[in-house]
């Protein structure tokens, strides 16, 4: 275990430098940050204009977001994550990582991973609305704008995560 | 001059095909970084693989002064990029809600789809899950609507807040990274670490 394989990521500092410099590159086209929730969020509301068009015009969320947003699939975010999936896509194929797998700790299995990703995941989308965005909408963007919310809410998403490191242990070490 | 969509440099068109472009380049150093393996990321918690700290923060900074200078050359004005709102119930219940699925999950939503697009089936499985989780959110939205609007403070800075330049604030968190840097370099040598 001690032992260090040669890795093929990029070293870390290098990596950020230049997320930060895709990140200012957002804010200097577009005058926003990067995301990721939202683009999901535009993927619900618009599979629920279309399956349950009564629902959408009866329920206030849905009304206010249709009612402020002309249609929800033409969005930045949605287009800024299709890119997100071509990006990873190049680098894993360029590294020699595609491969399909459910990634987990040895002392785990296949399924207990796959549960705890369904459930984290359920916390996560749900807390990404509340929070007005996700560790890239909110966190990151957020704090190079050096607004207060964004570093509030990296905060919380950090030290939730550090204080309940020690229960989920297994799953991960 | 920037932000270019502001100053109608670009067409509302031209600023989708860029946002595509932004994505790719997002995606494609997320990945290289190493942030389409859930045990790599969760491992920042752990203390046996700090890279997302030092990614994360290495990023941000770049990002803030990058936006400083630009602001000091006249390059771009600041009054036009899209500042996140405080409502500070929200970010603090919103936050600690994403931390249980972080550690739960070991993804956030943009590492996921990093991940899938390497074909982590995991990562899909946490996918499914934010999809399920903003739902629960959309749909019970007036359950929630008192808290998601509860205590807003506009969009203030932390410089404004502390009451502080922009600059000084910027050297302070820079300082500050270098600091918690360097504690991750630590904890790597103290920990054991294996590549995944």
């Amino acid at each position: 275990m001690s032992e260090v394989k040669k890795t093929k990521y990029f070293n870390p500092y290098i990596g950020g430098v230049l997320l930060g410099l895709v990140l200012l590159a957002a804010n200097f086209v577009s005058g926003r940050g990067l995301g990721a929730s939202g683009a999901i969020k535009s993927a619900v509301v618009s599979t629920v204009n279309t399956v349950a068009p009564t629902h959408a015009e009866n329920s206030a969320f849905y009304k206010n977001y249709n009612e402020t947003h002309e249609n929800p699939m033409k969005s930045w975010l949605v287009f800024q994550m299709m890119g997100v999936l071509v990006g990873g896509f190049l680098s894993g194929a360029f590294a020699k990582r595609l491969k399909f797998k459910v990634e987990h700790s040895p002392k785990i299995t296949s399924k207990r991973r796959i549960i705890f990703a369904i459930l984290g995941g359920m916390f996560f989308g749900f807390g990404s609305q509340l929070g007005r965005g996700c560790t890239s909408g909110s966190a990151l963007s957020g704090m190079a704008v050096l607004s207060v919310g964004g570093f509030l809410t990296m905060a919380c998403i950090f030290g939730t995560a550090f204080a309940l490191a020690y229960f989920f242990r297994k799953n991960w070490i | 001059m920037a932000p270019l969509i502001v100053n109608e440099i670009i067409s509302p068109d031209t600023n989708l095909l860029i946002a595509f472009l932004i994505g790719i380049g997002f995606g494609f150093v997320l990945e290289g970084s190493g942030f389409s393996s859930s045990r790599k990321l969760a491992g920042m918690f752990y203390g046996y693989d700090t890279t997302v700290l030092k990614v994360f923060f290495t990023a941000a900074i770049t990002a803030m002064v990058g936006m400083l200078f630009f602001s000091l050359f006249g390059w771009i004005d600041l009054d036009f990029v899209y500042i996140n709102p405080t409502y500070i119930t929200s970010a603090i219940v919103g936050g600690v809600v994403m931390g249980v699925g972080f550690i739960m999950g070991g993804f956030c939503p943009g590492t996921a789809f990093c991940a899938i697009s390497i074909g982590k089936l995991d990562a899909l499985a946490f996918i499914g899950g934010l999809t399920l989780g903003i739902v629960f959110f959309t749909e019970g939205y007036p359950l929630f609507e008192e808290m998601y609007k509860a205590n807003y403070l506009g969009t203030p800075t932390m410089n404004e807040l502390l009451d502080i330049p922009r600059g000084v604030f910027a050297l302070g968190l820079i300082l500050m990274a270098f600091a918690m840097f360097w504690v991750g370099e630590w904890a790597e040598k103290k920990f054991p670490r294996e590549e995944y």
